[in-house]
């Protein structure tokens, strides 16, 4: 953990209509790292996401982002600062072409660098560029998660949440979407990757934090984690 | 009696109204489709409009035609603000709700209208009112002509806002996916009004082009809101073309059905087209399809 946090959690505690899901969740990430949320279905990753992003109103805790305040401020505000999630189940807008897509990620955020920036998530993702007047819902499940990381990248973001992007792929898909993300953290963006997925996810994190029931359970260097027995036991098998 | 000399006239006077039915039923399937409410309040809003161009013209001698530039915005805000106020607060995001919520709103602005108007039903005398133009076989009313040209203007521009602008792709993206909206930072409780603040602006239009060859009465929304549901259903729910085509396809039916089985019929004949498409093609025949 570096001196300067981009993203500062204390003690969040968030849930749906009253009932709890986090208990108090503390967490960073440093400018330039790459970070990983792990934990197993109905951990909490997704509630700690959207709560961050202001998706909901929190039970408590602070969230600091660039040294600012951000609990309670509206998602539009958060996305304006630079914090981008690219959420579970892609949400890519199905009726609009992939373009009208990538134009609206620029909505709050990158308007004036718009046409730059599709010129270069387009050199990432080339497949977009191929289905460019195409309606987005006619993308395959792995276009489509393209085109939601592309959505996110026209926002200039600072810090970059990816949820589960691995979600559904197929193996090749996950590969080849883990060396994506490798090589956009790569060109210096900062990233915190929430995943089921922990093998390959703390191979490409420098950090990571293990969820489990609304907690934060184990947390440290991904190389530590990996020989940690009691993450090996209960994700690996072991 | 079914003499393409009388039966052309009818249909191009039939198309010219169908334009107006098509540019009310565009702002309720704006509304619709990006809301996913039926507003019924929309027809109270035309005849909020209707007054508004009538005293424009009756205490301030502005001519309807110019007031459309008062009225578009004027009716946009109150949709925006009916919107954001009223419907979105009280329908705590349950469909059932809003439908009663949108009809109590109805009655209230109509018994406000009653209350303050009087029930009497009015017109105004503009000076272009029986001006004739002849067009290939047809001698249209003047005011026709405009509210034709006019409404088809109005629904181009409309078009251009939803395809070409920012705003246009945010609503028809809040419209399919508000979660993926919210993520990258569009406003969605904005987004809501400004759809009924556009849907009622068409409505502020089509008043404006309605009152020189219309009259105005607290109840006058309901002869629009019932063909332009007709309309809207025609086309789908939601379609932006379907509610083009459906206003005009509405319109010649009207026209033609009133000229075969007389002036009372033309409307019986819209709503046998209602139920029909209702038994037959519940979708519509653009319905279903990605707006
Ligand atoms: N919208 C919601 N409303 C109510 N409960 C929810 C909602 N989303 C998630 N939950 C509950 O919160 C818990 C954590 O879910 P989630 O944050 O999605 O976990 P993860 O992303 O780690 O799989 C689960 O018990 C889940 O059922
Ligand atoms: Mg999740």
């Amino acid at each position: 953990m570096s001196a300067v946090s981009l993203l500062e959690v204390r003690s969040l505690r968030a849930g749906y209509g009253g009932v709890p899901v986090l208990h108090g969740v503390d967490f960073d990430i440093a400018a330039g790292e790459i970070v990983a949320v792990l934990g197993s279905n109905g951990a909490g990753k997704s509630t700690l996401n959207n709560n961050v992003c202001g998706l909901y109103r929190l039970f408590g805790g602070t969230v600091r982002f660039a040294g600012e305040d951000i609990a309670g401020l509206s998602s539009s505000d958060i996305v304006a600062r630079g914090l981008v999630q690219v959420p579970e189940g892609r949400r890519v807008f199905p009726n609009l072409t992939v373009r009208e897509n990538l134009d609206l990620g620029s909505y709050r955020r990158g308007r004036a660098n718009r046409a730059r920036n599709r010129d270069r998530v387009v050199a990432v993702f080339p497949r977009l560029g191929e289905r460019f007047g195409q309606a987005a819902g006619t993308l395959s499940g792995g276009e489509q998660q393209m085109l939601a990381i592309a959505r996110g990248l026209m926002a200039e973001p600072r810090l970059l949440i990816l949820d589960e992007p691995s979600l559904g792929l197929s193996p090749l898909l996950v590969e080849e979407m883990f060396g994506l993300i490798r090589r956009l953290h790569g060109d210096g963006l900062s990233i915190l990757l929430v995943e089921q997925n922990v093998v390959q996810s703390l191979d490409l994190a420098q950090r990571a934090y293990v969820m489990e029931n609304g907690r934060i359970m184990l947390s440290g260097p991904a190389a530590a984690l990996r020989e940690d027995p009691a993450l090996r036991r209960a994700y690996l098998g072991m | 009696m079914l003499d393409p000399v009388i039966l052309l006239p009818a249909a191009i006077n039939g198309l010219t109204m169908g334009a107006v039915y098509a540019l009310v039923a565009l702002g309720l399937t704006l509304i619709y489709g990006v809301l996913h409410i039926i507003n019924f309040a929309h027809g109270s809003l035309l005849m909020v409009g209707l007054y508004g161009a009538f005293f424009l013209y009756q205490a301030g001698g502005i001519d309807p035609y110019l007031s459309l530039v008062l009225l578009v915005p004027a009716l946009f805000g109150l949709g925006y603000i009916l919107q954001w106020g009223v419907i979105g607060r009280a329908s705590h995001g349950s469909d059932q709700n809003v439908l009663l919520v949108t009809l109590g709103v109805s009655i209230v602005i109509e018994n406000l209208a009653l209350y303050f108007f009087t029930g009497d039903t009015r017109t105004i005398e503009a000076p272009y009112a029986f001006e004739m133009v002849d067009i290939a076989v047809a001698r249209v009313p003047l005011p026709r002509l405009v509210a034709f040209g006019a409404a088809l203007a109005i629904a181009a521009l409309l078009w251009l806002l939803m395809a070409k602008t920012d705003l246009g792709r945010a609503i028809r993206a809040v419209a399919k996916e508000r979660q993926g909206a919210r993520l990258v930072g569009i406003d969605v409780d904005h987004i809501f009004a400004m759809s009924f603040g556009i849907g009622t602006a068409c409505v502020g239009a089509a008043a404006a082009l309605l009152l020189p060859m219309f009259y105005v009465s607290p109840h006058v929304g309901h002869v629009f809101v019932l063909v332009a549901f007709t309309v809207v259903v025609l086309g789908g729910m939601g379609s932006f073309i379907g509610a083009l085509l459906g206003g005009l396809i509405i319109g010649v039916t009207e026209s033609l059905g009133g000229l075969i089985f007389g002036e009372t019929f033309g409307q019986l004949a819209i709503f046998l087209i209602f139920i029909a498409i209702l038994l037959f093609r519940p979708t519509g025949f653009f319905g279903g399809r990605p707006s």
